[in-house]
């Protein structure tokens, strides 16, 4: 599916969450959605209002609403979890271990409000570290969809995934750059797999890995180096565990030198995860262009993406320093 | 037994009889891997053996039958207590009681359903236990199921906040197919002073009043004596039919109940069994089995 552009369509990842729990609901009715009282910011109000038979109110109480899905996960059913990831990363982190990760059971995280473009609400409800701390706890996935399609596309394939899963999204509409349409046969709607990283666009002299939303200013990113006969690969790991090495060395040594960008803290995340399997298997320079281990705080995106360095000017300036 | 859950003379002097072993279990295992819990399983031996051996309908053989009673028990640190049980029941070998907290034994230090079959949940971080039954009780319900479930917690145990966003819950959702028994013991591992303060051994219960506390939260109570096996069948019978409400049943029970030496002394929490220790142990458990 290489060299995939930005688009203009501009979707929000949680409106496909809502959307596509309610399509899961009607294709597998074992699927239940837990909320934490933030149904109206998750979109999994969605479920409450279409298919309220399949929505559980849990109120404001992380700990016990993971438990509650350890329960339903024992007797065959499939919950999905809806709140922000700040809470449901560390308010419960250990109810998570203990009843949701030790015995491996089939519950799924949809973790909305991920990273620094949260809404105004600053470094309280803004969760940088949680690829980090879910990527090290044994038998979670971890997934970070770029756009609305591949969201829907990694909902599906949670559902039919036997394990706990952990959806990383984001909270405002980004641009879609996977292919939209419905039915469409292209790869770019197709393909998607845990487990598996994608190269977006081909390129010989710099790679960029990016996960998340952050793959579109990645894209944005290689557009700019374009312009200044720079030639950026661009890979898409949107699966950080189980995580792609093989892509990850190979698109690696395509270029000779990596680029790592993500809405997280550098300490960790896709940088981190990187680093330990190209230091382990093809040692190669690199920059980590994500948060600078730092809390945020609440402003504008535009203005956070600026203060924080996760721009495309940002991603590109840090390949053109490793070209030197 | 009866509609009300009167069982017979003989069958009572069977359950104390078990209750007895399960206790000589706890201590011989203890013993044997070197140290481990000892006051909790003791103060909940009877009531392990009333829902084992007489209310929940289990089989030892098909444990994952899906109709089946569910079992959690939140204080997971009282896991020898519900190993004795389970190999009592038939569940394993009893002599697989030796491997308990050995490398690669399905007898870890706390329960882990993903090794030990019959285990209907992993416990061992407090307060945990109540939230899996919420959902297996929601499961029964919604998968039309008629299977009740029993959640053992602690007095201590129940000091972690999550027990209470858990009651809240359950009663928010009319769960009259969850029970929880507190195994009211009134100790904890090392507890809050009296007035005395810490150079004294006395220690103030972990709970007071639970009761007043679980009806504030929406839930039936009923309180028994949780060493008498035909309270604990009778209690678990009204609970059982009981509709509208999740129902607590509040077993009084000693911390170490059964060996005089441990009985009511926070230091039994976890300790390491001396061979005296065991003997003396076995010569009490021995007696009390001979006067049945």
């Amino acid at each position: 599916m290489a060299n995939l552009t930005v688009t203009d369509e501009l979707v929000a990842q949680r409106d496909v969450f809502g959307n596509t729990l309610v399509e899961l609901i009607d294709d597998e009715p074992r699927t239940y959605v837990l909320d934490a009282d933030l149904a109206n910011s998750t979109k999994a109000d969605i479920v409450s209002k279409q298919r309220p038979e399949h929505f559980l109110e849990m109120g404001i109480a992380e700990q016990n609403m993971m438990g509650v899905a350890a329960g339903m996960a024992c007797c065959g059913l499939i919950p999905w979890l809806s709140s922000f990831a700040v809470f449901l990363v560390n308010r419960d982190l250990d109810q998570l271990r203990v009843v949701v990760a030790q015995p491996n059971l089939n519950v799924k995280i949809g973790s909305a409000y991920t990273g620094l473009l949260t809404g105004k609400t600053g470094k309280t409800h803004q969760e940088v570290s949680d690829i980090a701390i879910m990527r090290s706890i044994p038998n979670i996935t971890v997934l970070a969809p770029a756009d609305g399609v591949e969201t829907r596309q990694a909902m599906l394939a949670a559902n039919e995934w036997d394990g706990p899963v952990y959806l990383r999204l984001t909270r405002d509409p980004h641009p879609t750059i996977f292919a939209s349409a419905e039915g469409s046969d292209t790869p770019a709607v197709n393909a998607f797999e845990i487990g598996k990283a994608y190269v977006v666009r081909e390129g010989d002299d710099v790679t960029i890995m990016a996960t998340g939303v952050q793959t579109v200013r990645a894209l944005q990113a290689a557009d700019l180096l374009a312009t200044a006969g720079v030639s950026a690969h661009v890979l898409h790991v949107p699966s950080l565990k189980p995580i792609d090495s093989a892509a990850i060395i190979d698109a690696a040594q395509k270029t000779g030198r990596v680029v790592t960008t993500e809405d997280h803290s550098i300490i960790g995340g896709l940088g981190g995860a990187v680093a330990e399997i190209l230091g382990e298997n093809a040692p190669t320079p690199m920059a980590r262009v994500g948060i600078q281990d730092t809390f945020g705080e609440s402003a504008p995106n535009d203005e956070l993406l600026e203060k924080y360095g996760l721009t495309p000017e940002h991603i590109a300036a840090a390949a053109r320093r490793l070209i030197g | 037994m009866s509609s009300d859950g009167r069982v017979s003379t003989e069958r009572l002097r069977q359950l104390r009889q078990t209750a007895i072993r399960l206790r000589r279990h706890v201590v011989e295992s203890v013993h044997h891997a070197g140290a481990g819990h000892l006051g909790g399983p003791m103060s909940a031996a009877e009531i392990l053996t009333a829902l084992y051996f007489e209310v929940m309908n289990v089989d030892p053989n098909h444990p994952d039958d899906p109709d089946r009673d569910r079992f959690i028990l939140s204080k997971g640190h009282c896991s020898i207590g519900l190993y004795a049980a389970l190999a009592l029941r038939g569940y394993f070998p009893e002599d697989e009681l030796k491997t308990f907290d050995a490398i690669d034994s399905r007898l870890q230090g706390h329960p882990d359903m993903a090794v030990l079959p019959g285990l209907d949940m992993s416990t061992g971080s407090l307060g945990q236990g109540l939230s899996p039954g919420i959902g297996m009780a929601l499961a029964a319900r919604l998968q039309n199921k008629d299977y009740h479930t029993w959640v053992l917690i602690g007095d201590g145990d129940s000091q972690e906040g999550q027990i209470w966003e858990a009651a809240f819950v359950a009663a928010r959702y009319d769960l009259d197919n969850l029970t929880c028994i507190l195994d009211w013991n009134g100790l904890q591992q090392y507890g809050w002073a009296t007035a005395a303060g810490y150079a004294s051994d006395d220690r103030l219960p972990p709970q007071e009043n639970p009761a007043a506390r679980w009806q504030s939260f929406g839930w039936h109570t009923v309180e028994i004596d949780g060493h008498d096996p035909q309270q604990i069948v009778s209690a678990c019978v009204e609970a059982r039919g009981f509709d509208g409400k999740p129902v607590l049943i509040i077993a009084r029970t000693t911390k170490g109940k059964g060996i005089s030496y441990m009985e009511g002394d926070y230091s039994w929490h976890s300790r390491p069994v001396t061979d005296d220790d065991l003997s003396v142990a076995r010569q009490e458990l021995a007696a009390q089995e001979e006067a049945l």
